[in-house]
């Protein structure tokens, strides 16, 4: 099963994809400590909009408030290792349960009472909006105030704590993003995956050939959830603060899904590359815009919003399938 | 607490109520008719309140005269967008609708912001600060008059989708759409003109909304959530359920505000939305289906 996992990459793909896995791999021996940063946030991204995609890529459920579980993650792992002293291996555990709890609750109100579409949506707001406002009236949490966590040397490596310099964290959230798509892409080839891209593709279709789509979607969006949280987990010890303004902020909520889409929906290399993308394009941007001389907010976010009308405009279907298809780089359809 | 007290809150939470509804409305009839779900509402929202704040500030003219002006100008620009660029995208799918939408939402909420900057400005009438006494209530001339006008606007777009020809056509639209192509209906027209009505609508709501708060470019988001919420909870496509909606929103809103924290009077506007999505999720006045 594992060998044959990616034959539907081309040898060029297989190629390009080893070449792409030890830029990465060099890439903080020769960054500047800014632009290790930055190569951390764009694996984070990837990350989550890998996760965000089981959802909506693969079960064509739209979640517009993936900082919930994000946050809850954050927040839970924060939490336990501050007031309870318990370290971030055994907290990632809880953190996960409660998401996977969250996206369940939610997921069983949304479709027990057949909420579909743009209502689950508006649904996943609602929650992700509601436990934000929650956040800021927790007091005992550091509420909007922010929880702080005690910053410690950042020499030496304690990774059971996981406290070390930026680069331990740069090849953490590599390890978890490599692991992220290695899991999707077996999820999607499971009978589970074939199950939820049956559901995707025809609700009523799927139910009809005997799936229990209630259950598999539920699935979905657990599955998400459960992957989400360690993003939240891994955002508290790398910042090392939680604001609820911050980490359950809609905005992030949209950039997690932007990335997955503009990459490619329903591809498991697509939010890869959409992370690879918009990120370093929203920070070339702010550096480009500061040495022209126009440094007014807003002006990076009125360009991104350009790329983003520009990219769905003329690659609808995302960017992954054009490229890969264009170089090569995967037999058929670019999946 | 005072009777009187509780009482004012609830009737000041009604008036401002209706100005929601009015923008919930634009946002409803664009979803009901276009099936698009405008994520760009609040942006035009908020534009609606920046064009009626820089009209009162060089020409001093009131955000109740302006807002026919910005009416025209949004129906304009509304209609211009449906036309040019969301007919294309009318037969794709909702996560690509969304992109396009929060695009346009980024660079119109962010363009002000280049423009304006982030300060928070107000639009200043001469009777800010009156109030008509009626019993023991004391009401805001502002947010009467506001929320008359709302209603006033509310009206003639019913009276519009239900008398005028172009308003008949545009219901055989959301009825159905194949149906109306197969009569001879220009759609993407009609459309266009929809979008442009539902713009419109947002821009006299913001305009009135400026008389009532001070404006600042970052409100545009939390305008569109609101705008939702609203029209979820009166029950999407339904007029009178948008107004509805705003009413219950405007109260509820207030009476958080004042019972517990102001902070925290979104979260019961949030909770308000997920028993409505629970319970009824069609909507208050909705019809099932």
């Amino acid at each position: 099963m594992l060998t044959n996992l990616f034959d539907s990459v081309t040898t060029r793909g297989k190629a390009a994809l080893a070449l792409f896995a030890l830029a990465l791999l060099v890439w903080p021996f020769v960054a500047n400590p800014y632009l290790l940063a930055v190569g951390t946030l764009i694996l984070w991204f990837a990350y989550v909009g890998q996760a965000w995609n089981v959802m909506m890529g693969f079960a064509g459920q739209l979640s517009l408030g993936h900082t919930l579980y994000v946050g809850l993650g954050g927040y839970v792992a924060a939490g336990l290792f501050v007031k309870l002293g318990i370290g971030p291996w055994a907290g990632i555990w809880v953190a996960t349960l409660v998401a996977a709890l969250a996206g369940l609750v939610i997921g069983w109100l949304g479709f027990r009472f057949g909420i579909k579409g743009v209502h689950f949506a508006l649904l996943t707001i609602a929650f992700a909006e509601f436990t934000r406002v929650a956040f800021d009236h927790l007091t005992p949490l550091g509420g909007s105030g922010g929880m702080f966590l005690p910053v410690d040397q950042r020499a030496g490596i304690d990774i059971l704590n996981l406290r070390g310099p930026p680069a331990m964290y740069y090849y953490i959230m590599m390890a978890l993003a490599a692991a992220a798509l290695l899991a999707c892409r077996l999820l999607l080839r499971s009978r589970i995956g074939y199950y939820w891209q049956a559901i995707r593709e025809d609700q009523e279709a799927a139910s009809a050939v005997g799936i229990n789509v209630f259950r598999y979607k539920l699935l979905a969006v657990v599955v998400s959830a459960a992957m989400t949280a360690p993003a939240g987990v891994f955002y508290a010890f790398y910042y090392n603060n939680l604001f609820p303004e911050q980490v359950f902020a809609m905005n992030r909520s949209i950039e997690i899904l932007l990335g997955a889409i503009v990459g490619g929906v329903g591809t498991v290399f697509g939010p890869i590359l959409g992370a690879f993308i918009l990120t370093p394009l929203g920070e070339t941007m702010t550096n480009l815009l500061e040495h022209i001389g126009i440094t007014v907010p807003g002006a990076k976010q009125v360009f991104y919003g350009f790329a983003l009308v520009v990219i769905v405009l003329f690659q609808p279907a995302g960017i992954w399938p054009w490229v890969a298809k264009r170089l090569r780089l995967v037999k058929g359809d670019g999946q | 607490m005072p009777l009187d007290f509780y009482l004012n809150v609830i009737v000041s939470g009604i008036l401002t109520g209706l100005i929601y509804g009015l923008a919930a409305m634009g946002l409803s009839v664009i979803f009901g008719v276009v099936r698009l779900v405008n994520f760009a509402h609040g942006e035009m929202m908020v534009l609606g309140m920046f064009g009626a704040v820089l009209l009162s500030q060089s020409f001093h003219l009131d955000p109740m005269l302006s807002a026919p002006l910005i009416a025209l100008v949004l129906f304009v620009a509304g209609y211009g967008l449906q036309r040019g660029l969301l007919n294309r995208f009318i037969d794709r799918p909702d996560h690509q609708q969304f992109i396009l939408l929060v695009g346009i939402a980024m660079m119109l909420v962010n363009g002000l912001l280049m423009g304006f900057g982030p300060d928070a400005r107000a639009a200043n009438v001469d009777y800010s600060f009156d109030s008509f006494a009626v019993g023991m209530l004391n009401l805001d001339k502002v947010r009467v008059y506001a929320a008359g006008t709302a209603l006033l606007v509310a009206g003639l777009l019913f009276c519009f989708f239900r008398y005028s020809r172009i308003g008949t056509a545009i219901r055989a639209c959301a009825d159905n759409q194949l149906g109306a192509k197969v009569v001879g209906l220009d759609v993407p027209g009609l459309y266009a003109i929809t979008f442009g009505l539902g713009a419109a609508c947002v821009g006299v709501a913001g305009s009135l909304m400026s008389l009532v708060i001070d404006v600042r470019p970052q409100l545009a988001p939390e305008y569109t959530l609101l705008s939702f919420i609203i029209v979820i909870v009166g029950g999407l496509g339904s007029m009178g359920g948008a107004l509805l909606g705003g009413v219950l929103i405007g109260v509820s809103e207030a009476v958080a505000g004042f019972v517990l924290l102001p902070s925290m009077k979104s979260m019961f506007s949030y909770g308000l939305l997920v028993l409505v999505l629970l319970l009824r999720p069609q909507g208050l006045l909705g019809k099932k289906g």
